[in-house]
């Protein structure tokens, strides 16, 4: 899981695709992940790190995980 | 050990500067975390989730207020509760402790009121299904009966003879206020002279004591000058009576139907913009009466059956989310632990809905259902809220009216119903039911008693 290098990423959460011109909002959890994808980071390291972060459980932070990932996937933000 | 950040479901929004959505705009800013100083989360953590909850203390405003606006305008007001917008005996007592009388539509509602303590002579006896035992015991307490179609006006003047007493009456009348579709199910018609027949059978047979004319010209109006045109009219059959048979009318009844601030599904814009004051509504009836030429000393008293403008917005259900979802169209969907088995307005209402826990400023274009496995239960069809997970708190508004009273005991069990009094202090004024209450009135018959498996 990789996030396409020449996507743009503001502090906010504001994402901007070139490839499509489309753009997009994150929350500050969204932001987080995008952060560690571009860190290069893996799914399971990327799990380790919002769990540390956040009060979450591992279990039910990888189900919105999951969909969020199916969400970038369709949004052809990640290869 | 540092301290963990507050969690909120990760979000990736597209956005479509400019476009309409059927979402629409984010409504909601601020959590609603207390009802009345009582944190919702002590309310479900004490009472259950869902549970509904009613303020005392804004349904003694509502009606100190509407009550206020009508005296102001017109010199004898008599607000009757009406029952089926919310029949729960403390309900009814708050209304009553305030001066309000009854008005029901059945027998069970009138045998409610009788126990409630309302002096039956109090008691507006609406309704087309009153058998005769249900019209004897009214007649025996004296209550007021509106007559909703001959075939009762018939049996009245049998039973009145029988006797040997002279029911007080009403008839029920219905009209064109300009206002479609019109109610013309209930009472007689007045344009094509049905009421007029009505009112010469009873002054012809001498048997009933004409003190009343009721009309209920719609429910959820918009339109304040519809119950000017209704009061004319009422008015207007007022004075015929009057000159024809010399005979004063005590009362006017114009019902109820005053829109409260919900917003009905498909209309362009939210209830709070749209719905009309209390004070619109009787600046139209009351000029209207007072207009007609009635003499000062015979001016009808003005009886009023409003029920959801004066209950809606002190009810509120709490609830939770079970949990949210994916569907194959890629939108969000929130499972809530309510849904149209006791939210039975979220039919024809798209409710307000705020959590009740803090979050951030990002939201989601979602769907929410209930928790029955059945199709149908939808409770806002398209909903822009904050990112709700798996046991989140909301707060749901303007449910105080015919919710309690329609809820079906369909899949799920009824929950409780809190009232929170005038210091903040919850009770509960029913228990949440049980597989016992359910049960209470099933038989089984000797042979199904046992079965192998």
């Amino acid at each position: 899981m990789k996030i396409r290098n020449n996507v743009a990423l503001s502090d906010s959460g504001f994402l901007f695709n070139p490839s499509s011109g489309d753009s997009y909002s994150l929350n500050e959890t969204g932001l987080f992940i995008v952060h560690c994808l571009q860190n290069n980071k893996s799914e399971d390291e990327i799990i380790k790190e919002v769990t540390k972060e956040y009060m979450i459980e591992k279990g039910s932070f990888e189900k919105d995980f999951y969909d969020f990932k199916k969400l970038m996937e369709s949004f052809n933000l990640i290869d | 050990m540092k301290n963990k950040k507050r969690y909120e479901r990760p979000i990736i929004k597209q956005l479509n500067t400019g476009l309409m959505n059927k979402f629409g705009t984010r409504t909601e800013y601020m959590p609603v975390t207390h009802i009345d100083g009582v944190p919702v989360k002590k309310l479900i953590e004490d009472y259950g989730s869902p549970v509904f909850v009613l303020s005392e203390r804004k349904i003694r405003e509502n009606f100190k207020s509407a009550k206020r606006i009508f005296e102001t305008r017109y010199p004898k007001v008599q607000f009757a509760w009406s029952y089926k917008t919310n029949y729960l005996n403390a309900v009814c007592n708050v209304y009553h402790q305030e001066g309000s009388w009854a008005e029901v539509v059945s027998i069970f509602e009138y045998k409610k009121a009788i126990q409630n303590g309302v002096s039956p002579n109090k008691i507006l006896f609406n309704g087309p299904d009153k058998t005769n035992e249900d019209l004897i015991l009214a007649i025996k307490n004296d209550s007021p009966i509106h007559i909703d179609h001959l075939d009762e006006l018939y049996r009245l003047i049998e039973l009145a003879d029988e006797m040997h007493k002279k029911p007080r009456v009403a008839i029920r009348v219905n009209m064109d206020t300009g206002v479609y579709p019109m109610w013309d199910r209930f009472g007689f018609n007045y344009e094509n002279g049905q009421a007029w027949d009505a009112i010469n059978k009873i002054m012809a047979s001498n048997k009933l004591n004409l003190i009343g004319l009721h009309c209920h010209i719609g429910t959820y109006m918009l339109a304040p000058y519809a119950y000017g045109v209704a009061a004319n009219k009422m008015a207007d059959l007022a004075l015929g009576i009057k000159k024809r048979f010399n005979k004063s009318i005590t009362y006017i009844d114009m019902g109820g139907g005053f829109a409260s601030k919900n917003t009905l599904k498909g209309a362009a814009q939210i209830g709070a913009d749209i719905v009309p004051e209390i004070s619109q509504f009787a600046e139209a009836i009351s000029t209207s009466l007072l207009n007609a030429g009635f003499e000062t000393d015979d001016l009808p008293y003005l009886y009023l059956e409003t029920g959801r403008a004066l209950i809606d917005d002190a009810g509120f259900l709490l609830g939770s989310v079970i949990s949210n979802k994916r569907l194959s169209d890629g939108r969000r969907a929130v499972i809530m632990d309510f849904g149209v088995n006791i939210l039975f307005t979220s039919f024809w209402y798209n409710h307000k809905i705020s959590p009740a826990q803090k979050f951030s400023h990002y939201t989601e274009d979602c769907v929410l259902y209930g928790p029955l496995c059945m199709n149908i239960d939808v409770v806002r069809e398209n909903i822009s809220l904050p990112p709700l997970q798996s046991g989140d708190r909301v707060v749901v508004h303007h449910v105080g009216a015919y919710n309690i009273t329609q809820s079906m005991q369909f899949i799920a069990l009824r929950p409780a119903v809190v009232m929170i009094d005038m210091e903040g202090t919850p009770h509960i004024i029913k228990s949440s039911e049980t597989v016992d209450d359910v049960e209470k009135n099933e038989r089984m018959p000797k042979h199904l008693e046992s079965f192998k498996l």
